[in-house]
This record gives structure tokens, sequence and C-alpha cells, in this order.
């Protein structure tokens, strides 16, 4: 496809009705698990321009109506995309959901990762939603009696990560090095991709966390979205803060449009892929537009920024043997500044933070205490031993 | 924590506020849209059924029942005696008793740990031992119910659709029996719920059980649902006692 020239659908035909919006959701029985990680990531990069059009749009006054005129569609498609997940999912399940997001395209990014320093946050992050989705899978057991497999269905492990206990850090020490000026247009595809994921898993944790009423479900939410606030630290620290606000609008466009994309070309169910087709034409339109104001304002060719193509679809697969390599060989990686370093060199700024925060004990630690998953639920062992 | 039922400053009524509320039913009374419902008519607004009705028209199911990849000879011959009868839905109900008591071991000891707290400040009509009972008497009928399903070459870890509806019934419960500030009567009252629905369900399975030919379970799914009328008589009596001994 040629970015550069396809222009979509114009901004002004793209329109939803409220019952599009509320359309028919996929079924968690039925569906694929990737059918879901498609929905849960798009809704993620919807949610992500939102955030970033209002954050552009208190910044520049000339460029307020073509955002009120682009977020005002972004917010709807976010709409009928989050709209897909079905109401029978409890919280805790979407909540496997989204860890499997992390886990499963967290890996695929960064095996693709063209940039060596970048691959190393991904393979870094990676573990600790790993062990985010061990924890949050003890507690669906534990509070729900369920098996995360049912939401997982076979694709991801089930097992510790880096232990949640050990991945608080002190700010400084979850900043990262920004690509540069000449990075490859999948490097920043990526960058953007990811930090939008996990802005929205931060801020889905932050909206559940209260709903329970289990303390021991309220601490672990409270804990795990302290990470995911530092994974959006770390992952919105890759984008090169030298952009401007154009350059930065253009890129997120580019990175709707390869979502789309990458999810219509996978998609299994044919209802689904319609609408993933259905925004890949939108998100055109849009990057066509920003195209224009990215002319007229700042005087340069998309093409700098911009690749023509787009490269090869994202995979939508599991990761699981690349994600074992990367546990065996990294789970004892800690960091010091921007730098990934041995366990005995682990920044100490960040070792007296997490003697703070941990000072009342650990959640993530107490509620997968002899956590052991279990096909069918730890309490299917007893059966199985017998 | 006082485990009891206080008199105290509660704000959601109209008499906590009277003029603000005499004023407010004045200005929605003067400002009540065109299209009013005729007095004979249940206010319950018919633009919403219309919406609920389309949409369960069109809706698709919540799931399907996953069949058994390799057929047992105990299932063959189920399914030659069922005839034009439907095995998938044993399989189903099969499948929701199985998640119903798995949710129930964990239900057990959300109560067994709120109790133990409270048992160091009141007295309480049970000990903990009691409830440890009923908690494992849920556990041994998960484990009949995997067993059974195992038997007929079902996925017994599958989540099937009567289970994931069963499930989100059931959520309700769970936040009533977690939270810390309930009470013992709140938690027995939620326990209630599940047994009541545990029993009906036993009696339903055991009728569907039995016209499926499937006889071989009878006799363990009979001695599941008569300790669940068991456990039905237990928090009856208990949330009695509790409830009248505190109105006392
Ligand atoms: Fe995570
Ligand atoms: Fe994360
Ligand atoms: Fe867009
Ligand atoms: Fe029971």
């Amino acid at each position: 496809m040629d970015l550069l020239e396809n222009k979509g659908v114009p901004i002004d035909k793209q329109s939803l009705t409220w019952k599009d919006m509320a359309g028919k959701p996929i079924s968690k029985l039925d569906d694929e698990a990737f059918t879901r990680v498609r929905i849960i990531l798009m809704n993620a990069l919807e949610l992500d321009a939102l955030r970033l059009s209002h954050v552009g749009a208190r910044m520049n006054g000339e460029l307020r109506q073509s955002l009120a005129e682009i977020r005002r569609v972004e917010q709807h498609q976010a709409t009928a995309v989050n709209g897909l997940l079905s109401a029978d999912h409890s919280p805790l399940e979407t909540t496997i959901a989204y860890e499997q997001v992390a886990v499963e395209v967290t890996a695929a990014v960064a095996q693709r990762e063209p940039d060596p320093y970048l691959a190393q946050v991904y393979r870094f992050g990676l573990l600790e939603d790993f062990d985010h989705l061990y924890r949050y899978s003890a507690l669906l057991d534990r509070l729900e009696g369920k098996d995360s497999n049912n939401i997982l269905q076979g694709h991801t492990d089930i097992a510790p990560g880096r232990p949640t206990v050990d991945g608080h850090r002190a700010p400084v020490d979850d900043l990262r090095l920004p690509y540069g000026r000449d990075a490859n247009f999948l490097t920043k595809l990526h960058a953007t991709l990811i930090t939008a994921a996990e802005c929205q898993t931060h801020d889905y944790y932050m909206t559940i966390g209260p709903m329970f009423a289990d303390p021991v479900a309220r601490q672990l939410y409270a804990e795990i979205a302290s990470v995911e606030e530092q994974h959006m630290t770390q992952y919105g620290s890759l984008l090169d803060p030298r952009q401007s606000f154009l350059e930065l609008w253009l890129l997120h466009e580019a990175t709707e449009v390869y979502g789309y994309y990458s999810c219509a070309r996978s998609e299994s169910n044919p209802r689904i892929r319609e609408m993933w087709e259905r925004f890949c034409d939108y998100e055109l339109g849009h990057l066509h537009h920003v195209c224009g104001l990215f002319r007229q304002y700042e005087k340069r060719d998309p093409a700098e920024v911009l690749a023509r193509t787009l490269p090869a679809p994202l995979e939508f697969k599991s990761q699981r043997d690349f994600v074992r390599d990367v546990l065996a060989a990294e789970v004892d990686l800690r960091a010091n500044g921007v730098d990934f370093v041995k366990l005995a060199r682990e920044s100490p700024v960040s070792r007296e933070y997490r003697r703070r925060i941990n000072a009342d004990g650990s959640p993530s630690t107490r509620v997968a205490t002899a956590y052991h998953w279990t096909s069918g639920t730890e309490l299917n062992r007893s059966l199985k031993a017998a | 924590m006082d485990d009891v039922t206080e008199p105290g400053f509660n704000r959601t009524g109209a008499q906590s506020s009277p003029l603000s509320v005499h004023s407010m039913q004045l200005y929605a009374d003067e400002r009540v849209p065109e299209e009013v419902s005729a007095p004979d008519e249940m206010p319950d607004g018919r633009e919403i059924a219309a919406v609920r009705c389309d949409y369960a028209v069109e809706a698709e199911r919540i799931g399907s029942v996953p069949m058994p990849g390799v057929l047992t000879s105990a299932f063959t011959a189920a399914l030659s005696k069922l005839g034009a009868r439907k095995p998938e839905v044993l399989v189903d109900k099969l499948g929701e008793r199985l998640a119903f008591e798995r949710i129930g071991v964990r239900l057990y000891q959300a109560l067994i740990d709120k109790a133990s707290a409270l048992a160091t400040q009141q007295r309480m009509p049970f000990s903990v031992d009691d409830l440890q009972r009923l908690r494992d008497d849920e556990l041994a009928h998960m484990h009949v119910l995997a067993s059974a399903l195992d038997s007929l070459g079902a996925d017994s870890t599958a989540q099937t659709p009567a289970a994931a509806v069963s499930a989100l019934a059931i959520s309700g419960l769970m936040q009533v029996l977690t939270d810390p500030r309930t009470t013992l009567v709140h938690c027995l009252e939620a326990m209630l719920i599940a047994e009541l629905a545990d029993n009906a369900s036993w009696d339903l399975l055991i009728s569907l059980t039995a016209e499926a030919d499937q006889d071989q379970f009878l006799p363990q799914f009979h001695s599941a649902r008569d300790s669940e009328k068991a456990h039905v008589r237990q928090i009856r009596g208990w949330l009695q006692t509790v409830v009248l001994g505190e109105a006392s």
C-alpha cells in the first residue's frame, strides 16, 4: 500500500451511528484470542490518538479545528472498537487479555525492531508484563475460580517473570534514550504503538481497580497500575523529543493505518475484519489530511517522516519460544539510568524507592504465593494427583 | 469494626433534606416531558423495550459448547439413546455446575477469611471448621463433575456458555463476600443466594442426567444434592440466629 498516494475516505465522509458504536460484540468463548488482542490494541491506539490530540490542541491554536474534527471521528472509532468486547468478560478476565496483548505484541515488536537498543527496551518491559499475567492469573483463579487459559487459549505461558515486587524503580531509572532523527520508519511505528498500548493498560487498571471489593485485588491493581505508569514513562521516552507536534501527529496517524492494516490482514472473523478495513480507510483519510497540514505549516515533505510503503504487517501469533528464551537469558537484568545492567549493578536509588514502597508488604507476592498454574484452575490439581 | 447494624446519619433519603426535595419535586413536575405514560401503564419506557428487542433479535449467542474430539464409548452410547435430543445440553450444564462448585470453594474461602477476622470480636453461630467442611464439600462436587465430563470425553477445562453466564450472575456475591465492610449477615445472605441456586440446579442436572441415560453418574449426583440441601439448612439457620440475635 502506498501511504502517500492512497487518500482513503475523506474526513467529511467518515461517520458512525450510535448503533455502529454499540454493535455486536465478539464471543468470549468462540472467537480467537488474537481477535480480542487486536481489539484491545486498536482501542489503545485510538485512545492514544485522543490523548495526543488534546495535548496538541492546548499548544497549537491554528491546528485546533483540524484536531477537533479528526478527534471526533477517533473517539467514535474507539467506542466502536472497544464495544466489541462482550460484557461477559469480567474486568479481571479483560485484564488477562490486556496482559496477553502486552506480552504477545511486545514480543512480536521486539523481534522485528531494527534498533538493538529499542529491542532491548521491549524485551526488558516484556518480562514485567509476563509476570503481571502470572499474578493476575493467580487472582482470577483465587477470587473468581477461573482458569486464565480460558482467555489465553493456549498461546501465552503462565509462569513468573521478572518478579513484580522487584520491578518498582525510581523514575530516573525508567527513562530511556530516544530514537534519533534518522530512525527507521518501523522503529517510530513500534514506539508509538507500544506506548499507546501501555497508556491504555494503565488507564484501564486505574478505572477498574477501585471497582473490586476485595482489598487483595485493590492492592494488586494499585501495584501493577504503578508499574504500567513506569512502562508509559519508559516507552514514551523512546520517542524523539525533537519531533514537532505535527511530526508526532503524522506518525500517529501512520501508526493507526499500520495497526488497522495489520489487523485486517490477520483477522479470522469476517464481521470484525470489515471494521478493520473500514477504519484503515478512515485512517488513511486522517493521514492525508495531516500530510496537507504538514506541508502547509512546516513547509516540509511528509516523506521526510514517513516511508512511502508500510512495513510487513505486525504479527498476531504466539511468541512462546521467544518469550521463554528472553526470560531465561534476561530475567536478572535491572536498570541503572538509561542502561540495562546486571542485578548487582542496579541503581541504588531504585533499591531505596523499592524498600519504601514495599514497606507494608507486596500485593503481587501475596496473591501468587505458591501459585502454580494448572489447567482447569489450581483446584483441579488435587484431582490430577489423585 | 463492630459487626452490627447501627442507627446513624444516612443521607440518601428525601427526609434528610425535606425543603430541597419538596422544591425539586415541584420543579420536575412542571417539566414533565410531553410523551408521558398513560396512568395505567408501568413507567418503564416503551422506547427502552424497543432497543432491547432489536438487539435481542439480532444478537449472536454467548458462545458454543465444545464437543468431544474423541467420543468415548459411554458418550456414543448416550448419543444413540438420546436420539434427536442434543448431548451438548448435558455437557453445557455439567460445565455450568463444575464452574459453580469451583466458585463455591472460593466463596466459602472468602467467608472463612471474614469469619476468622470477626471471631476475635463476637460470638459466632458456627466454627471456622464448619465452614471448612462446606468448602470441602464444594471442592468434592467440583471433582465429581470434572470426572463426569472427562469420562464422557468432554473437556472439563473449557468454559461452557452456561458456565460463563452463571459466573456473571454470581459475580456480585463475591463482591459482597470480599468487601471488608460487609457484616456476617450480609455474607450469609449472599451465600444463601448461591446455595439456593445450587440446590435447584442440582435437581435439574439430575433430571437431565437421568433423561440422557447417564445413570452411572446418578449416585454421586444424588449425594452431592443431599449435601447441598444440608448446606441450605445450615446457612438459613445461622442467618436466622445472627439476625434474630442482633434484633433482640
Ligand atoms: Fe502489565
Ligand atoms: Fe506494561
Ligand atoms: Fe486517526
Ligand atoms: Fe453448597
